[in-house]
């Protein structure tokens, strides 16, 4: 079948006979009668030529304007007065029009619409992405100073001065956090259970929009919660590790309802059926098929609330207090963490300033640590235990 | 291990009177009699959303599921009413088993456990070589031991589509129902794997009674005995049975006009 290919000829190439069109178009009409009656009729529509061929910047081309505007920055900002500021941001909006203006002028409004997208979302992203490398860099840098053996094995009693340690903040924040999380991790699956599998009509929509409204209270509520609850039934002025727990865990609860929740949604309801119809009551299919499928992503949500709550530092000041030797009874007396060490540090630092203010930094440090650690734990339970849900 | 797979069985017959079937407040499926023989496979067909999905959930009160849904009416485990005040839906789920559209192995456990989860899920006390013997016989049943008896530990998720609907089959027969009913078993297999279904089908019929939807023709008559014709008048009316007959019937002289346009594919 050659009609269509002899269609296209006829009309889009260069008729050797162009100059006396009458002739060339009987022409080729002749030559298609003679080849298919189908072709009599002439094409009412010309399709244009194929062309994918476009110009296209090189792929340094971003990189280099952002540069060369870089330099001309320099050159304006230096001629009213240098400002490291005014260049940076100077650079970075002159560099995405002067992007979008070049790819215009060479590859057309598409590709130029392309370019300065991928340009603002690359600035948002590094924009993001600075404070935290800043905060990283700060900390790592001024808590190195006192990140050795003594800052793990002393604590505070009777330090004045240089030396002294956290190992009292370590265990504190470990056993109230570890406390929270013995206390938020049960309730937490269960009113995710009744949320997502139990839970109908009315209430459960109450009960989920007041979970929400809780995972947006100030954590110094919490506190103040913790607190009076405790000062009812042990009078005024109590201070306990576990009312500190009490705190995190009201804050912590909301956090794993959610996560444990969305993950019992994206459990198949086909694996719920396979279940039933082999006679499986219903809380066993929950126990033995439900949370197991989801166990991955559950874990990994909770590890997370841990991470999230492990840096609280105002309610446990209300409830924990503040002290200096090691305490390892939630049950009797205040307790020393982590974060209200580096505060108390930093806020009342005694003279000199410095041993504290470095011990202070050192405190953040091996926060950030600990979280990181448990983030990476997650990242390793959801690979090695998440199951693949279809 | 040599015994034959499949001794055959007297199945308990599943008879319908006056079924209406529920979604809150609207009647998808109403007025449905039918007997459904023992031993027997009988094979439900019509368009989509006519009702017999619906249907085949109401014989082991798998519908109630969906929030809203209700049955009314009668349905009778050769003289047991299953939907009786005193039934308990799970125990009439141990009778009467299901396989579902899509395969659906569960994800967390091997393919030993996917076939025991039945008996194991129900927290029922089995010595350990019990448990092998009625794991090896329905996996023997199901046509699918000598392809995975090497791998019982591995998981059931790593069998292709076909097998893993053969496991399902499996783990369905393992806990002994007196019923199976098998939601579009095929549909979403390959025509080899089909083949293999439709052989255990007709296998299967020695011990079990097989109520199977099917969307394929073809099927239907090939695998089995009875075939019931549900249609519908138009959206939102109910579905309801219009004939079940001998499957030979149904395709070759069917009582009905709409039977024999559905059949012949003038309709649906």
């Amino acid at each position: 079948m050659s009609t269509e290919p002899t269609q296209r000829e006829d009309v889009t190439d260069t008729d050797p006979n162009a100059d006396v069109p009458g002739l060339g178009s009987l022409a080729s009409n002749a030559h298609a009668h003679a080849e298919d009656a189908h072709t009599v009729a002439a094409p009412a529509r010309v399709r244009p030529p194929v062309q994918v061929a476009g110009k296209v910047l090189p792929g340094w081309a971003p990189w280099g304007i952002v540069a060369a505007t870089a330099v001309v920055m320099a050159g304006l900002v230096a001629a009213i007065g240098w400002n490291w500021a005014l260049w940076v941001v100077g650079t970075v909006v002159v560099g995405g029009a002067a992007q979008y203006v070049v790819s215009r002028a060479v590859e057309g409004k598409r590709r130029a619409t392309d370019r300065g997208f991928t340009y603002a979302i690359v600035a948002a992203f590094a924009l993001a992405l600075a404070p935290l490398i800043s905060l990283l860099y700060t900390v790592v840098s001024r808590g190195a100073a006192r990140f050795d053996g003594e800052f793990f094995t002393w604590s505070m009693r009777g330090v004045i001065g240089e030396g002294g340690g956290a190992v009292h903040a370590i265990y504190g924040t470990l056993i109230i956090t570890g406390c929270a999380t013995l206390i938020s991790v049960p309730i937490g699956i269960l009113a995710a259970i009744y949320l997502q599998e139990y839970g109908q009509g009315r209430l459960k929509r109450a009960l989920t929009f007041f979970v929400d409204v809780m995972t947006g209270i100030p954590s110094i509520v919490a506190g103040l919660f913790a607190f009076s609850l405790f000062s009812i039934f042990f009078g005024p002025g109590i201070r306990l590790g576990i009312m500190g727990s009490v705190a995190l865990s009201v804050l912590m609860i909301p956090i794993v309802v959610r996560s444990t929740e969305e993950m019992l949604r994206i459990v198949p309801n086909s694996l719920r059926e396979a279940s039933y119809a082999l006679g499986v009551s219903k809380w066993r299919t929950i126990v033995k098929v439900v949370l197991p499928t989801a166990l991955g992503g559950i874990v990994t949500g909770v590890v997370l609330a841990v991470a999230r709550i492990i840096g609280e530092t105002a309610p446990l000041l209300i409830t924990v207090g503040v002290v200096s030797s090691v305490n390892v009874n939630p049950f009797d007396g205040r307790m020393q963490n982590l974060a209200v060490f580096a505060f108390n540090s930093y806020k009342s630092p005694g003279v000199p300033p410095e041993p504290s203010i470095d011990r202070a930094w050192t405190a953040a440090l091996v926060l950030i640590l600990i979280v990181m650690v448990l983030n990476i734990t997650a990242r390793f339970i959801y690979r090695r235990f998440g199951t693949e849900i279809r | 291990m040599t015994a034959p797979a499949h001794t055959p069985v007297q199945a308990k017959s599943i008879t319908a009177t006056d079924l209406d079937l529920y979604y809150g407040s609207f009647l998808a499926v109403k007025g449905v009699n039918i007997t459904i023989e023992p031993n027997k496979v009988t094979a439900l067909i019509g368009s989509s959303g006519c009702g017999k999905s619906t249907f085949l959930r109401s014989l082991n009160r798998m519908h109630e599921l969906v929030p809203g849904a209700y049955a009314d009416g009668e349905v009778l485990l050769d003289d047991v009413d299953i939907y009786a005040a005193d039934a308990d839906p799970v125990q009439v789920r141990r009778q009467i088993g299901m396989v579902f559209q899509a395969p659906n192995p569960f994800p967390t456990m091997s393919i030993y456990d996917n076939v025991a989860a039945g008996l194991k899920l129900n927290s029922r006390k089995i010595k350990k070589s019990d448990l092998d013997a009625i794991v090896e016989r329905a996996l023997r049943g199901a046509n699918l031991w000598d392809e995975v008896k090497d791998r019982l530990g591995k998981p059931g998720m790593g069998l292709s589509g076909g097998q893993q609907q053969r496991l399902c089959i499996a783990r369905a027969t393992a806990v002994e129902p007196d019923v199976l009913l098998m939601d579009e078993p095929a549909s979403a297999l390959d025509p080899i794997s089909t083949l293999a279904i439709e052989d255990l089908i007709t296998e299967l019929k020695k011990e079990y009674t097989i109520v199977i939807v099917t969307h394929n023709m073809q099927q239907a008559s090939r695998a089995s005995d009875n075939t019931a014709f549900f249609n519908i008048e138009g959206t939102g009316k109910p579905g309801r049975l219009v004939e079940v007959d001998t499957t030979e019937k149904i395709f070759s002289n069917p009582t009905h006009k709409e039977t024999e346009d559905y059949v012949s594919g003038r309709f649906g």
